[in-house]
């Protein structure tokens, strides 16, 4: 199994390599930041012509997702739509897809800062859920606990014996999870960044995406600037 | 500037064949010799060299008798008066008749040039009295000023082709340009070798188009190939004509001897520092050029550390502070530093002064630039230069010997540049569109009369077109958010006005990596002392230490993007990384050494380099003409090959990209490769078994194209591109500070494209761009034909004396496979047992559910 399965505030539940989050035992699938309709806001702000093609690859990748796990609940944790505009200016095709996936399961939107209002596709718009243990909303608080929350898009830069390697990651204590971002076209911010260091306890884990969910203890240290590249 | 021109009576023999006929220029075009009108240089101005007590030169003379002519590249040694011989023209015709607004444009690749050319023209300008004014226009001159030149503009303004881009952006350039009449572009040489050069020579074309009787002049160092040069220089179809001047007296040029021989392998040439600084003592003012950055700063704190009598040494290199470095040319200019400690920030033709002796520390890579290098010592025309070559490491020993074989035959190497990039393109159209509207046809007629562009294809150009206007997607266009918009009466233009600042802001070929600042930590922000990469910068933790500016300093943190330092450092430096230009050895020169080591010995070799040559001979064996060498030996806890293929670093690069690949395929985890003109270093997790079936030319050929798609080469092929034609915005350091998550990596998008619309028009250039820079794939043909299967694999068990050089080289190209994931998860497990954690498990902690 290439996931990382754990025990959070007393919730089984499991960090996916794509950066989605499984609760098994409600059937759930929670997903941060998809900034659906990226390309087409920065265009309409007068800036360049990115590839138009994010949209459809996120949502291929949460198809893929929800096909693997037959997930009967979904929540997008905030950040859904780059935004609100980006909602109403979806392409047909993508408002399809959407209600496709949307077909015969409980959708959540949580409000983000990129997308604070209701979106005129199916769903409930909520500001944060709280669901047994747990509390999905986008934005960390202070204070709060059985937190799961999104909106810094973290990544891990992780010095090997060979290479410095960057990862999206999953970053946790025993307080709060914070879900990378898994949109197509997002960056992220380093978890030595910090902001990020300052919102977790000493003992937090990171858990990086790509072929195989790996745990790690998470890389801290807010001396060091991140080692990224940039672009768009 | 004018020291270029004789004194009396030292008149050289003037080669009959002073002028010749470009040959390439209008090539399609009967070649003709066009008579012009002599035209004379005014006695007020001769009279004025008699008093300075000189003459002036014969290709000085020809290039007034010449100021009618359409395009004249002029190729005359370092100090031969070059740009003066550029300026007379504009001198004499000023002087005779008085001209309303901009007469001269003079565009030079260095900011510093521009400044430089302006003191030394405005003292005869001023001490004849011509009525002209003189002013320089580049990224360091105020906006105040910059807006006053647009409204009034000088006689002669100097500029760079940045500058030059950005005028031509604007709606006024009709006006600013209105009375130009000649255009000169110094150091032509270096800009035809790069994109700059395809930037400058389109903005040309917008210049002739404003002014159809514009004349152009290119003045040049010695050059393999000057009608190429011309070519370029020429408004297409126009003749081209070329003037060479005397070249002067051949060089005094030799290997420094030294009485410890060089090491093995590095870059840093420590070994001779005591016969160097012996030079600077015997000389009155020595350049000290190294290939990199890094080099050059590690020699400097060498020599500083060696330099028993003080003598007053400087250190200058593009990633140092400006302040800094204007400090050391100023102190050079006033004659008061013995030496100067440099990299290619000097090798473009400032005057700095009475240099008699230029020294190259490392091979210098490429014949003709050394020569060029050896011009910088004795601006005195008829006087040799004189140089010394001081080899790193002993296989840097052969390449000087070679080397220095090429520069007594006359033997300048060159590799022809091939059609101008359409990245460059697609920037020049946003450019238009933002000085105002255009006609589509009109401006592809102006494309093909700029040589590089002359063969461009009406489907190319309107594909530039589209992808300015739409962003030229095939399954989804951008309708209603198209950038440039076609009005009903047919002509071209911004969609959105405001768009044209974010245009402006985005002019320019030159791909800066990410780059923070550093400065000495103080209350109030310590003194900036340059620059370093970011990557670097991320690799340090508090307490380490690195070399700048000559010191040694400590990292202590990071502050609003700001590398802060102290001087507290007692450690041996870690060296910082610089994106310095890096010199690929030239073809000539490899094929020199691959016959060098056919001797049966090396009489002309200092016996230290003869004797690594016989070791690696015993050890191992020496590469061949017809053979293909192979090692094989561990190193540094990874298992390396090492394939010496001498087909030159593009194709050695590429050979990398095909053999590692192959690798990852069958499962030996390959984690990177490093390639050299001579040698491909490739290092993985697993050995090599067989290596003979990895040369199968079929099967790399057959994985070229699936390479193309997938590997970090074409990634950073693709962001430069992407940049230069507007797709992605460049980072201003603003833009950074307001955090990470806002940006994400230009991978991404070439991974997206690669997926939905593998054949866009950027895919297309970026695949152009590394088939032209980095895939050299004819060479890998040539390689395979001329070794033919014939290949030894030899495992010596450890590292071998040919190869020890390859692990110092930058440049190495990371792998990411299943090498990443085996050690991420090794990484992993040991990252958790030293966290004290056994079990992947967080304690449950229970709370009460809202």
């Amino acid at each position: 199994m290439n996931s990382h399965s754990f025990t959070f505030s007393g919730a089984a539940l499991t960090a996916l390599p794509s950066g989605a989050l499984w609760w098994a035992q409600r059937g759930l699938l929670c997903v941060s930041d998809l900034h659906l309709g990226k390309s087409e806001r920065i265009a309409r702000r007068g800036g360049t012509h990115l590839p138009p093609y994010e949209t459809q690859d996120t949502l291929d990748r949460l198809a893929a997702d929800l096909d693997a796990t037959s997930a009967k609940t979904v929540i997008c944790l905030g950040d859904s739509f780059d935004d609100l505009g980006a909602a109403e200016a979806l392409p047909e095709s993508a408002r399809l897809q959407i209600t496709r996936l949307q077909a015969g399961r409980r959708w959540y939107w949580i409000e983000g800062n990129h997308d604070p209002g209701p979106v005129a596709l199916g769903g409930a718009h909520l500001a944060e859920l709280p669901l047994g243990p747990l509390l999905f909303r986008h934005i960390a608080e202070p204070g709060s606990q059985g937190e799961i929350s999104g909106h810094y898009h973290p990544k891990v830069h992780l010095r090997t014996r060979a290479k410095t390697v960057t990862r999206p990651a999953f970053l946790m204590d025993r307080d709060r999870l914070i879900l990378p971002a898994y949109g197509t076209y997002t960056g992220g911010l380093a978890s030595h960044d910090p902001v990020l260091d300052a919102l977790f306890g000493p003992d937090a884990l990171a858990i990086l995406t790509g072929r195989q969910a790996l745990a790690v203890a998470m890389p801290r240290g807010s001396s060091r600037p991140a080692a990224s590249k940039s672009g768009a | 500037m004018f020291q270029g021109a004789l004194p009396p009576g030292s008149f050289g023999a003037v080669p009959q064949s002073i002028f010749e006929q470009a040959k390439r220029s209008g090539a399609d075009l009967p070649l003709r010799r066009v008579i012009y009108g002599l035209m004379e240089i005014p006695a007020v101005i001769t009279q004025w060299f008699e008093t300075q007590g000189w003459q002036v030169h014969p290709h000085q003379q020809a290039m007034v008798a010449r100021a009618d002519a359409p395009a004249v590249l002029l190729i005359a040694p370092t100090g031969g008066g070059k740009t003066m011989a550029g300026f007379l023209p504009t001198l004499s015709d000023l002087a005779e008749t008085p001209h309303q607004g901009l007469h001269t444009l003079y565009v030079s690749p260095l900011k510093a040039l521009a400044a430089d050319i302006k003191r030394n023209l405005r003292r005869p300008v001023e001490e004849i009295g011509l009525p002209i004014r003189i002013e320089d226009r580049t990224g360091d001159t105020s906006a105040t000023r910059k807006r006053r030149q647009r409204a009034d503009p000088p006689h002669i303004l100097l500029t760079t082709p940045e500058s030059l881009a950005l005028l031509t952006s604007y709606e006024d350039a009709p006006r600013m340009f209105a009375g130009l009449k000649r255009v000169i572009v110094d150091e032509i040489h270096a800009l035809s070798e790069s994109k700059r050069g395809d930037q400058l020579f389109l903005a040309l074309s917008r210049l002739q188009e404003l002014r159809p009787d514009l004349r152009r002049v290119g003045l040049s160092a010695t050059v393999d190939d000057p009608a190429a040069i011309a070519h370029l220089l020429a408004r297409h179809p126009d003749p081209c004509e070329i003037l060479t001047a005397d070249p002067g007296p051949a060089p005094d040029i030799s290997m420094l001897e030294t009485e410890e021989a060089p090491p093995w392998s590095g870059g840093g040439a420590k070994y001779a520092v005591p016969a160097v600084l012996e030079q600077v003592k015997q000389h009155k003012t020595t350049l000290i050029f190294h290939n990199t950055r890094a080099q050059a700063e590690i020699f400097f704190h060498n020599l500083w550390l060696a330099n028993e009598d003080a003598l007053p040494i400087g250190i200058h290199h593009g990633s140092l502070d400006r302040v800094q470095r204007e400090r050391v040319e100023r102190a050079m200019v006033r004659g008061d530093l013995r030496a100067i400690v440099c990299t290619g920030s000097l090798d473009l033709g400032i005057d700095w002064g009475d240099v008699d002796l230029v020294i190259q520390i490392g091979a210098p890579k490429n014949v003709k630039r050394l020569v060029q290098r050896i011009g910088r010592a004795n601006h005195r025309y008829n006087a040799p230069s004189k140089a010394l070559l001081v080899p790193a490491n002993r296989f840097e020993v052969v390449e000087c010997v070679a080397a220095l074989d090429a520069v007594r035959a006359g033997d300048l190497d060159g590799e022809p540049r091939g059609r101008g990039p359409r990245d460059v393109l697609c920037q020049h159209i946003l450019i238009t569109a933002a000085a105002g509207p255009f006609d589509a046809d009109q401006l592809y007629a102006r494309f093909r009369t700029v040589g590089a562009y002359s063969d461009l294809t009406r489907a190319e150009y309107d594909a530039c077109l589209d992808f300015c206007a739409t962003g030229g997607y095939a399954l989804r266009a951008y309708d209603k958010w198209q950038r440039l918009l076609q009005r009903a009466d047919g002509l071209w233009q911004l969609r959105d006005p405001r768009s044209a600042r974010h245009i402006r802001m985005n002019i320019g070929t030159i791909q800066d990596t990410d780059t923070l600042k550093v400065r000495l930590k103080r209350a109030r922000g310590g003194k900036p002392l340059g620059e370093i990469e970011e990557g670097f910068a991320a690799s340090l933790s508090q307490g380490d230490t690195f070399l700048i500016g000559g010191e040694i300093v400590r990292y202590e943190g990071l502050n609003q993007m700001t590398v802060e330092v102290t001087r507290r450092a007692d450690k041996k430096p870690k060296i910082a990384t610089f994106m310095g230009t890096k010199f690929a050895t030239s073809t000539q020169l490899s094929d020199r050494i691959l016959r060098m080591f056919q001797q049966p010995s090396w009489p002309e070799l200092p016996p230290h380099t003869a004797d690594w040559l016989a070791l690696q001979r015993d050890l191992s064996r020496l590469p061949e003409p017809g053979r293909l060498l192979v090692e094989s030996f561990p190193h540094d806890g990874r298992e390396n090959t090492v394939v010496y293929g001498f087909a030159g670093r593009n194709a050695m690069q590429t050979l990398g990209l095909l053999l590692s690949k192959r690798l990852e395929e069958e499962g030996l985890a390959p984690l990177g490769f490093v390639a050299t003109d001579y040698a491909t270093l490739i290092w993985g997790l697993d050995q090599v078994p067989d290596p003979a079936p990895l040369f199968d030319i079929d099967a790399l050929r057959a994985g070229l194209d699936m390479w193309l798609a997938g590997n970090a080469v074409m990634k950073r092929t693709f962001r430069a591109s992407a940049t230069i034609a507007g797709l992605i915005e460049r980072n201003t350091p603003s833009a950074r500070k307001t955090g990470r998550q806002a940006t994400f990596s230009s991978d991404i998008l070439y991974d997206t494209l690669l997926k939905y619309d593998p054949d866009h028009l950027m895919m297309q250039i970026t695949r152009e761009e590394a088939m032209r820079g980095l895939v050299d794939f004819g060479r890998i043909e040539e390689m395979a034909a001329r070794t033919a299967g014939r290949i030894d694999h030899v495992r010596p068990g450890r590292i071998t004396p040919l190869a020890a050089p390859l692990f110092l080289e930058p440049g190495r190209v990371p792998i990411k496979g299943l090498a990443e994931e085996r050690l991420l998860a090794e990484e992993a497990e040991k990252l958790l047992a030293d966290a004290g954690i056994t079990e992947q498990i967080v304690k449950p902690v229970w709370r009460v559910p809202y």
